[in-house]
C-alpha cells in the first residue's frame, strides 16, 4: 500500500515561496520516501510482519556570507519545510568558511541511462507464503538443520529527488526486494553451526529463491564437520563477498574526503603511485546491473558513473564530492552524500585482473583443490565495525571458512584473520574462477599469501 | 504530504482511543500505538574548526497488533487520522483481520495517564545552545592539541537526542515520557613515520541537561592523549590462547556480547541461546553476578519507562554463577513465558520493541585489580575495548583498543591489534576473579529493534583462558 509519494513540483513551489519569505536566495534539497513490507517466519509460522512508510528531507541553505547550514526532518508539510529552512539558516551562522560546499557543476548534466523496471509489490500474505515455503525447503535439506533463526523477505518501493535554487531537478523511483536465510544446524555432542545466503532483486517475483536455499543449505552443512585450526601464517583464498567486504572497509584509501581530513592511508600525492600488485584492477561502478538499489545521481545531483580507482596496481582516481573535487581541481565523480560537511562513499566495486596484461596477470586459473599446501578459504568476515582500523591499515577479524588440505576441506572452528591492507594488496597471488556478481560488487576468488590466522588448536 | 508536528503528543491521546477500539473490534487480542517526537543536534569539530552542524526533527508512529502469538507492525511518519487508520488496517490485514466499523465492547478505554515527563518539559531549553555547545567542543579539541604529541587528526563530536514518547495500548496502557540523551566523543589519530594509532573515548548521560557544561574536558583529553601516546609505538600482539584481565568500565562489553544478548527473550524465541532451559543452573563461574537495570541515575541506558510503557526494573541475570532469568518484553512474555522486565526497547517508531539490555554489568567482587594482574604469569591486559558482536551460535568477538602484556604478574609493554573471540558457554565459567572497582561506560547497541543507548560495565575481571587473535 502506498502512503505517499514525492511531488517534486509542489515541493519546489513551496520551497521557493518559503525561501523568499525568509530571505533565502540559495538552497538545495534532498528528499526521499519509501514504502516497505517485510515478513519473518519461525518454523512454519509467521513470526513478524512489518510495514513502513518513511519520508525525509534535508535542506541546505547558503547565507549572505556564503556559509552553509543544514536541517533534516521527516515532516514534509509546509510548516515542516518552513521550520527546516529556518533551522538551516540558523545553522549556517556556524558554517565552516574553510570548506564550504557549492552546487555541483554536474547537477544538471544528463544522467546515464539505466534499465531498471519498476515492479508492483506483492501482498504481504504472498510474501509470507513464499518465505514459509523457503524455510520449509531449507529445513528439509539436512537432519541437522533445526531452525532458520534469521530470515526475512522484504520489498520496497522508493523515490528520491534532488532540487536546487539554480534549477536542478533530479527524480527517480525504484523498487527492490531482498531475501535472507540464515540456518542453524546442530549434531549430537557437537557445537551448533550456522550459514546463510542473501539475494537481491528489483522485485519479489525476480528473487532467486531456489539459489538462496541451495547456498544457505550448502554453507550450513559444510560447517558441520569442523575442527580448530593451528595458529600460524597461511595462504588464504577470499571469497568474492569476503574480499569485497575487506576492500569496502578500507575504502578510505580511495576517498578524497578522508584524504583531505588526514584519516586515509593515501594522500594528495598518492595518485599515480603503486598501491597493489600490477595485475589488480579496482573500479567503482554504481551503474553495474548487479547493483540492485542503484541511484543514477548522488546526494548533490551529480550523475553516477563508472570510475577507475586502481589500474595495474596503480592508484588512478579518488572518489569525490563537489567540494573535494574543487579542492583537487577535478570534476565531481557522483559519490557524495548531502550535508554541511559532505560525506563521500563508494557505490559498487568491480575487482579483477588487469585487462591489458601489463605487469603480468598473476596466477589465473588457480585451483585450491589442487594445492599441495594447506589453504584457508575465507568465506565471510565478521565484526568489520570493530576489527578494522582503517586509518592504520590494520585488521583482525573473525571469519567463517574452511581449511583445505590434500583436496579435503574442513570447516574452521572459531578463528581470526589479521593483517595490513597494504600488505594484502601487495601479497595477492592471483585470482580463481570468474568474477561473481554479489550485492556489494563483482569479484573473483582472491588468493593472498602469508596472512596470520589465529585458532584454538 | 505528512501532517504537522503537534506541540505535544498528549494532544493525540483521545484520537488513539478510537484507533485502539477499532483494532480490538476487528478481533485483535491487543493493539499498541507508539508515538514519538524527536529533536536532534549533532556537532563535529575537527582540529580547531566546527565542521558540521546537523539539526534534525521528526515525528512518527508505530502500530502493533497481536493475535495469538503472532503480530503485525506498521510504522509511518504521518500522524493524520487517515494515515493512522490505514496503518492499522495494514497491520490487521497481516493477521487476517479486518475492521468492521463497530465500536468494540472489548476495549474499556485508556487508563489515567502515567506521565513520566513530569518536570522534564523544559529540558530541551536547558541544554546548551549552539554557541555554547560548539565552544565546549572546540575547547575539547584544543585540549587534545595541548596534551597530545604527533596528533595528525583531532576530533570532537557531540550529539543531543531529545525524544517525547506516548504509548497507548488496548489493555489500558497509557504512558508519556520525555527523554534526553547526550553523548560526547574525543578521537585522535597519532602518526609518527610508519607508526599510527587511532583512539577515542565516548561519554554519555541520560536526562542531564547540564551534561555538556559539567563535562571535564581536560581529564578526557588527557586520557585520550595518554593512550594514543602509548599505543603509537606498540607492537602487534602475538596471537594465541592466554589468560586476560579486562579493565573496568567499557571492558563490560565482553559480558554484553558474550552473554547479555543471549539472555534476551528474542534469542529464546529464535532458539539461538544455549541458556534457554538453564534457569536455576550454573552457567558461569561462581565469582560472577550480573545485573541489568534501567535505574542508575544519569546512566546512558536508564529509563523512566520502557518503549511499551512499563517502568524498568533491576533484573538479576546471574547470581553467583547461577542463571536467574531473562530480559523480556511484551512479545517475549507472550512467546516464552518469561515475565516482562521493562526491557522493551526500540531505536524509534520504525521498529517494534524487543527485549534489549539497559545498564548491564558484572557486580563488584572482593579483589583489588592488582591482585588479578599479579595472578597471571603471561597474558593480556585489556585496558580499553573497541566494539564487538555476537553471532547466531553464541560466538562473540570484540576488539582490544589498548592492550598490554602481562609478564610474571606485572604489566609490561603495550600491544595492539588484538581481537578476543570465543563462545559464551565456554568463557563464562572462565571468569574466575572480579575486582572491587565496578564502573559503567556509555555505548550504543545495534540489534533487532535498532540502535539504542546502553551502558556496559564491570569491575576488573580475569578470564582464565581466551583466544586472542593477532599477528
Amino acid at each position: 500500500m502506498a502512503f505517499s509519494t514525492l511531488n517534486a513540483d509542489q515541493l519546489r513551489g513551496d520551497l521557493e515561496r518559503l525561501a523568499r519569505e525568509q530571505g533565502i536566495s540559495q538552497w538545495d534539497l534532498g528528499a526521499s520516501c519509501s514504502t516497505d513490507t517485510s515478513v519473518q517466519v519461525d518454523r512454519g509460522e509467521a513470526k513478524q510482519m512489518k510495514g513502513a512508510q518513511r519520508s525525509a528531507i534535508t535542506v541546505r541553505v547558503w547565507n549572505s556570507d556564503g556559509l552553509v547550514g543544514i536541517t533534516s526532518t521527516s515532516d514534509l508539510s509546509e510548516s515542516g519545510l518552513a521550520r527546516a529552512l529556518g533551522g538551516a539558516r540558523d545553522a549556517s551562522a556556524y558554517g565552516n568558511a574553510a570548506d564550504t560546499p557549492a552546487f555541483s557543476p554536474l547537477a544538471t548534466a544528463p544522467l546515464h541511462p539505466r534499465e531498471q523496471r519498476l515492479h508492483d509489490p506483492q501482498t504481504i500474505l504472498q510474501l509470507l507464503d513464499t518465505l514459509k515455503d523457503a524455510e520449509r525447503q531449507l529445513l528439509s535439506r539436512h537432519g541437522a538443520i533445526n531452525t532458520v533463526p534469521y530470515n526475512g523477505l522484504a520489498q520496497r518501493s522508493s523515490e528520491r529527488l534532488y532540487l536546487n535554487s539554480a534549477g536542478a531537478n533530479r527524480h527517480e523511483a525504484l523498487t527492490t526486494a531482498s531475501l535472507y536465510l540464515y540456518a542453524r544446524a546442530e549434531e549430537a555432542g557437537r557445537k551448533p553451526r550456522s550459514g546463510g545466503a542473501v539475494r537481491l532483486a528489483h522485485g519479489a517475483g525476480e528473487l532467486d529463491i531456489a539459489g538462496c536455499i541451495d547456498e544457505a543449505a550448502e554453507r550450513t552443512i559444510s560447517h558441520l564437520d569442523y575442527a580448530p585450526i593451528t595458529t600460524g601464517h597461511y595462504t588464504c583464498v577470499f571469497s568474492p563477498e569476503a574480499f569485497l567486504d575487506l576492500i569496502g572497509a578500507f575504502s578510505s584509501l580511495f576517498n578524497a574526503r578522508a584524504v583531505l581530513d588526514g584519516v586515509s592511508l593515501s594522500n594528495r600525492e598518492s595518485i599515480g603511485q603503486k598501491l597493489a600488485v600490477p595485475f589488480l584492477n579496482i573500479h567503482d561502478n554504481g551503474l553495474h546491473p548487479g547493483n540492485i538499489g542503484a541511484s543514477s545521481f548522488d546526494g548533490e545531483g551529480t550523475p553516477t558513473a563508472r570510475l577507475s580507482l586502481v589500474e595495474g596496481g596503480v592508484l588512478r582516481h579518488f572518489l569525490h564530492s563537489e567540494a573535494t573535487a574543487r579542492a583537487f581541481g577535478v570534476s565531481p565523480t557522483g559519490h557524495a552524500g548531502m550535508g554541511a560537511k559532505v560525506s563521500v562513499g563508494p557505490d559498487y566495486f568491480e575487482v579483477g585482473p588487469a585487462g591489458d596484461g601489463a605487469g603480468g596477470c598473476g596466477q589465473l586459473g588457480l585451483d585450491l583443490n589442487r594445492s599441495s599446501e594447506p589453504i584457508v578459504l575465507i568465506d565471510s568476515l565478521s565484526a568489520l565495525h570493530a576489527g578494522v582500523k582503517a586509518s592504520q591499515g590494520a585488521f583482525s577479524l573473525p571469519f567463517d571458512g574452511w581449511l583445505i588440505q590434500g583436496g579435503e576441506r574442513r570447516s574452521v572452528e572459531a578463528a581470526t584473520v589479521a593483517g595490513d591492507i597494504r600488505t594484502v594488496l601487495n601479497n595477492l597471488v592471483g585470482f580463481e574462477g570468474q568474477p561473481r556478481v554479489t550485492p556489494d560488487g563483482v569479484c573473483p576468488h582472491v588468493w593472498v599469501q602469508g596472512l596470520s590466522i589465529t585458532g584454538e588448536a | 504530504m505528512t501532517s504537522t508536528i503537534p506541540s505535544s503528543l498528549l494532544e493525540c491521546s483521545t484520537r488513539l482511543e478510537s484507533l485502539l477500539a477499532a483494532g480490538r473490534g476487528a478481533g485483535a487480542d491487543l493493539v499498541e500505538v507508539f508515538l514519538e517526537r524527536t529533536d536532534h543536534l549533532g556537532l563535529l569539530a575537527e582540529q580547531d574548526t566546527l565542521t558540521s552542524v546537523s539539526p534534525a526533527f521528526g515525528i512518527g508512529a508505530g502500530i502493533r497488533v497481536f493475535l495469538g502469538s503472532r503480530d503485525g507492525f506498521v510504522s509511518t511518519n504521518d500522524l493524520s487520522d487517515a494515515t493512522l487508520f490505514r496503518a492499522l488496517d495494514q497491520a490487521l490485514g497481516m493477521l487476517g483481520l479486518q475492521r468492521n466499523g463497530a465500536a468494540s465492547p472489548r476495549f474499556e478505554g485508556l487508563q489515567p495517564l502515567r506521565d513520566f515527563a513530569g518536570d522534564k518539559g523544559d529540558w530541551l531549553q536547558r541544554c546548551p545552545l549552539l554557541q555554547e555547545a560548539s565552544s565546549r567542543l572546540l575547547e575539547g579539541t584544543d585540549l587534545l592539541q595541548r596534551h597530545g604529541r604527533h596528533l595528525q587528526v583531532r576530533r570532537g563530536s557531540y550529539a543531543r537526542d531529545w525524544q517525547e514518547v506516548l504509548v497507548a495500548a488496548s489493555d489500558g496502557t497509557h504512558a508519556h515520557d520525555i527523554r534526553l540523551h547526550q553523548s560526547l566523543g574525543l578521537n585522535v589519530l597519532a602518526a609518527d613515520g610508519d607508526h599510527r594509532a587511532s583512539l577515542g573515548r565516548r561519554y554519555g548521560t541520560t536526562d542531564q541537561p547540564d551534561e555538556l557544561r559539567l563535562w571535564d574536558a581536560d581529564a578526557a583529553a588527557r586520557d585520550v592523549c595518554d593512550s594514543a601516546g602509548t599505543m603509537l609505538y606498540a607492537d602487534y600482539v602475538e596471537a594465541g590462547q592466554m589468560p586476560a584481565v579486562l579493565a573496568n568500565r567499557f571492558g563490560g562489553v565482553i559480558f554484553h556480547e558474550a552473554c547479555g544478548h543471549l539472555l534476551e527473550t528474542t534469542q529464546v524465541e529464535r532458539g539461538t541461546t544455549p541458556f534457554a532451559e538453564q534457569v536455576g543452573q550454573p552457567i558461569a563461574h561462581q565469582a560472577v553476578t550480573a545485573i541489568d537495570e534501567g535505574l542508575s541515575s544519569g546512566a546512558f541506558g536508564s529509563l523512566s519507562m520502557d518503549d511499551e510503557g512499563m517502568e524498568p526494573q533491576r533484573t538479576v541475570l546471574i547470581e553467583n554463577g547461577v542463571l536467574q532469568g531473562f530480559l523480556s518484553d511484551r512479545a517475549g512474555e507472550l512467546r516464552t513465558g518469561h515475565p516482562r522486565t521493562g526491557s522493551g526497547r526500540r531505536q524509534n517508531h520504525g521498529f517494534a520493541a524487543a527485549s534489549r539490555m539497559r545498564n548491564t554489568y558484572i557486580a563488584a567482587g572482593p579483589h583489588s585489580p592488582e591482585q588479578l594482574i599479579a595472578s597471571v604469569d603471561r597474558g593480556l591486559y585489556c585496558k580499553s575495548m573497541g566494539g564487538g558482536s555476537v553471532g547466531p551460535t553464541g560466538q562473540f568477538n570484540f576488539a582490544v583498543e589498548e592492550g598490554y602484556l602481562i609478564e610474571n604478574g606485572a604489566l609490561t609493554r603495550p600491544v595492539k591489534g588484538a581481537t578476543l573471540i570465543g563462545e559464551a558457554k565456554e568463557v563464562m565459567p572462565r571468569i574466575s576473579m572480579c575486582a572491587n572497582d565496578l564502573e559503567l561506560a556509555a555505548g550504543f547497541c545495534g540489534s533487532v529493534s535498532g540502535s539504542i543507548f546502553v551502558t556496559v560495565g564491570q569491575p576488573h575481571i580475569k578470564v582464565d583462558s581466551i583466544t586472542v587473535g593477532g599477528r
